[in-house]
């Protein structure tokens, strides 16, 4: 079976938390509870002056990477919203050769929750 | 042609309305409410056969959002829903405000009401008696000016923000100088071919001076247009004392101490023009006062800069130099140019860098307008008569501001109101103003005591707010931006780069639209403007749509691009001026970097630094009681200003309002990461909850700002718990720049002390009252 994956481009997630909400309005997950969830380090400040700031949409265990939605010829939710366009949708075997494309890429393969 | 890569593609194509699994899908662009600039973003929305909204969707067809959607419309549903919004007209009787005697009454009677008071006020005490408030991020917003003067027939409309230090000092700034109404940085949002048209030049440089677009959309630039750019290739330059996500991507941040922008600026102007970097084409062909700027910005050198500034005298030279060897360099400015008293200073600097350096209507650099594009100002203005406009108060004492924006000047209101004179307030509008929250109001206690001298108002908005409670005996209630028909343009018209119509889909109780609520209260009150309208609509096509095309027309595209007004470099071509002739719209038909016009006013025509009024330079002997920076109003993507708090997703990412503070302050203070903390000063004090973090360099704190706590008591005196964390206590009231623009709302002084209560929101609270909600009707 193919296998699906979220590519996320940290360089440029903004921390807008788009993806975030979609998720929860799309799946009706109450407050406290997430599909999709950006974890935040920093900033904090390296010897050589420079920030480090890093956001990284993470898929949590009630990620289906909308099901439905693909089903329909449709992005995911997290995807479709993002304000930076910093995520896409796919098969692995595409996906993972983005990775070799640019740095500071990261590839989620969730296991499709079941709702 | 794809903004992005993950952009979707299966509704590329449709119609403005179409169906889809039973459901009715209407395209349309989002402006407020919910809160916003006029973007303009491409919306879905999803309804069942039942008129219920099921959700909203970002439209991938629209050329500038591609789909994109930002949280406080995502949230559409819950927005539309929410168990607190008030679906229909309300009265109460004067002794009842601060109270929820609220009685639901008929439009009719509503608008009736409105007229029959305003009738009795101008023939009792003139019309000059009738105030209009109004703020930001509605469509309202714009209209304030209409509001008063057309619609009500009274001059005074104002912004109840000290030195209205918000956009419109870089508006009448760029207005005096460059003659076009506003500087946007070009994102190629009026270009079919977007990023990749041939008219279209990447820029090399993009500088957010003052401005954090990605959050906030600031006056219709979609923010994230600048990402867009960065992935093909621009570098960024951050002008801001805050570590932000951006600052973090850029190759140059700028972290000058709050205030001191005018001083970085003509340093910046010094290297530049000493070390021979500037465009000397343009410098002698469209520029005025070149000399004496050069002269000026001498008086600045840039260690001088570094020390006032605390940035590295280094820095400010690469700075200046890359921005100067940029082609084309693009500069967003943004809120923190007009929050100061120094600001028109401030602005008129950054002006002359755009300009000498020949980044002023070329692609990619600063996109502006022709003169037919322009803010809707003027509206019933002509039919106030003399007389009544002489009246408008603040047109003898700032002339700069009051006769060009046609508002009364800000602080002089709170005088009037408290005082009589020059003559007394007796009515008064607040349209979509929530002023008192944190928002606008500077010492808002004390305009709370003062709207108590006014008889009888009225209030338009979404909400019952604090602001509304506390004054009204009417309440109107507005429609979502998914409820109405209307037209959003970019920058309010004032940049070429799209138009939309916001598509009615639902219905939500009784709520209207700005423009509609002020053409009921118009023809009513004011016929001379709005009786040559049959309907609605005919006055939406005249005020918005210049009579040049229909709604049903551009309906149909949903949003246009302004091609046919898109065109650089407009001052070789005379679009720039009525006269057609080459050149800019001022005196001198050039740029000025030596202004005539601020002359004219009583000004420096140049610019020059001032010290914010209370700062470690300019008032040392404070700063053993006062020890930290207090800067303000950094925007959030969940809220826009005072709206949101409801909405359980948006509460959610942002519970409780924040402070900034560094980890050393932290350790000085004795303040725990999310400590509440009471910050003072000598105008007043609030409590927020502390952030430890490296954002704020040691010796600043940086505050958050319109907070009202919906969930709490909605009458007085607890009125939503609106003074426990407002910032506002501690902004003084009329500390303005020499032309009546621009007060400290960013770079004032404080100290931080760590307290034991806890205020943590409750969230199982927050999504009790306001989660999930049911449709109504």
């Amino acid at each position: 079976m193919t296998a699906y994956g979220l590519l996320i481009d940290y360089e440029y997630c903004s921390g807008c938390q788009s993806c975030e909400v979609a998720c929860k309005e799309e799946h009706k997950i109450p407050v406290g509870q997430w599909g999709i969830r950006i974890l935040d380090d920093g900033p904090w400040e390296c010897t050589d002056g420079k920030f480090n700031w890093n956001k990284i949409p993470t898929p949590t265990r009630l990620c289906d990477l909308c099901a439905e939605r693909t089903a329909k010829g449709k992005q995911p939710s997290c995807v479709h919203h993002c304000l930076t366009g910093c995520m896409q949708y796919g098969t692995v075997e595409e996906l993972a050769k983005e990775l070799e494309e640019k740095p500071n890429q990261v590839l989620f393969v969730p296991k499709p929750y079941q709702y | 042609m794809k903004l992005f890569k993950g952009q979707g593609t299966a509704d590329l194509g449709k119609p403005w309305r179409y169906e889809e699994d039973g459901l009715t899908v209407t395209r349309g662009c989002a402006w407020s409410p919910p809160g916003c600039h006029p973007v303009g973003c491409g919306i879905k929305t999803y309804v069942n056969a039942e008129g219920e909204l099921v959700k909203v969707e970002g439209d991938e067809n629209h050329p500038v959002t591609g789909g994109r959607l930002c949280v406080r419309c995502l949230t559409m549903r819950d927005y539309v829903y929410n168990p607190d919004r008030v679906l229909y007209p309300m009265k109460r009787a004067r002794e009842d405000r601060g109270k929820n005697k609220w009685e639901r009454i008929t439009w009719e009677e509503a608008f009736d009401t409105i007229a029959e008071k305003v009738a009795y006020y101008k023939e009792n005490y003139g019309a000059e008696s009738i105030l209009m408030q109004g703020g930001t991020g509605r469509e309202g917003g714009p209209m304030l000016p209409a509001y008063a003067q057309a619609a009500l027939g009274t001059p005074n409309a104002s912004q109840p923000l000290s030195g209205y230090s918000c956009y419109i000092p870089r508006v009448a700034g760029t207005t005096y100088v460059m003659g076009v109404a506003y500087p946007e940085m070009d994102y190629a949002g009026g270009l079919p071919g977007r990023y990749d048209d041939p008219m279209f030049k990447l820029p090399e440089l993009i500088v957010f001076w003052g401005k954090d677009p990605l959050p906030t959309n600031g006056d219709g630039l979609f923010g994230h247009s600048a990402i867009d750019m960065m992935r093909r290739g621009s570098k960024l330059m951050v002008i801001d004392p805050r570590v932000t996500w951006a600052s973090t991507r850029a190759d140059y941040h700028l972290r000058l101490r709050p205030g001191t922008d005018t001083a970085l600026a003509m340093a910046m102007l010094d290297v530049i023009i000493s070390e021979d970097l500037y465009d000397h084409e343009f410098v002698e062909k469209w520029c005025y006062g070149f000399e004496q700027l050069a002269e000026r910005v001498a008086t600045m050198p840039v260690e001088k800069a570094a020390d006032i500034c605390g940035v590295e005298a280094d820095l400010i030279r690469e700075a200046a130099r890359a921005y100067a060897a940029a082609k084309p360099a693009q500069i967003a400015w943004g809120l923190a140019i007009d929050m100061k008293s120094n600001g028109t200073q401030a602005g008129h600097s950054i002006l002359a860098l755009e300009a000498i350096t020949g980044n002023v209507d070329v692609p990619g650099g600063q996109l502006v307008g022709d003169v037919n594009d322009g803010l809707e100002l003027g509206f019933g203005w002509k039919e106030l008569g003399v007389e009544l406009q002489n009246k408008i108060l603040g047109l003898k004492e700032y002339p700069a501001m009051v006769s060009f924006v046609l508002n009364a000047h800000c602080d002089m209101v709170l005088d009037a109101l408290e005082t009589g004179e020059p003559y007394a307030f007796k009515m008064a509008g607040f349209e979509d103003c929530n002023g008192l929250a944190g928002t606008d109001c500077a010492q808002p206690a004390r305009w709370h005591k003062a709207y108590q001298n006014l008889e009888w108002c009225f209030g338009i908005d979404v909400w019952l707010t604090p602001t509304i409670q506390a004054c009204c005996e009417l309440f109107l209630p507005l429609s979502s931006t998914i409820e109405h028909d209307t037209v959003v343009y970019s920058h309010y018209g004032a940049s070429p780069i799209t138009m939309g119509v916001a598509n009615k889909s639902i219905t939500v109780g009784e709520g209207k639209g700005d423009c509609e609520i002020m053409y009921e209260i118009g023809r009513r009150c004011m016929p001379i403007n709005f009786g040559r309208f049959a309907n609605f609509y005919e006055f939406l096509e005249e005020y918005r749509l210049n009579g040049k095309t229909t709604f049903e027309a551009l309906r149909e595209e949903v949003v246009h691009q302004k091609t046919e007004t898109l065109s650089y470099y407009k001052y070789k071509s005379g679009k720039l001026r009525p006269d057609g002739q080459p050149g800019f719209n001022t005196p001198t038909g050039r740029v000025e970097l030596y202004s005539t016009m601020f002359r004219q006013f009583g000004e420096d025509p140049l610019p020059y630094y001032e010290e914010p009024q209370y700062s470690p330079a300019s008032t040392p002997e404070l700063m053993e009681e006062y020890p930290m920076v207090l800067t303000t109003g950094a925007r959030t993507y969940c809220y826009f200003h005072s709206e949101g708090k409801q909405i359980p997703y948006l509460r959610e990412i942002n519970p409780d309002p924040i402070v900034e503070v560094n980890p050393q302050d932290a350790q000085r203070y004795g303040i725990a990461n999310g400590q509440w903390v009471r910050l003072t000063n000598q105008f007043g004090s609030c409590v927020l909850k502390a952030k430890v973090t490296q954002q704020v360099y040691p010796g600043l704190v940086a505050a958050q700002h319109g907070f009202w706590f919906p969930e709490a008591d909605s009458e007085e005196p607890v009125l939503y718990d609106i003074w426990r964390s407002n910032i506002n206590n501690l902004m003084p009231h009329f500390h303005v720049g020499k032309l009546g623009f621009g007060a400290p709302y960013k770079c004032l002084i404080c100290k931080i002390e760590p307290i034991a209560d806890n205020f943590d929101t409750d969230m199982a609270e927050v999504w009790r009252r306001w989660g999930n909600p049911a449709v109504r009707k």
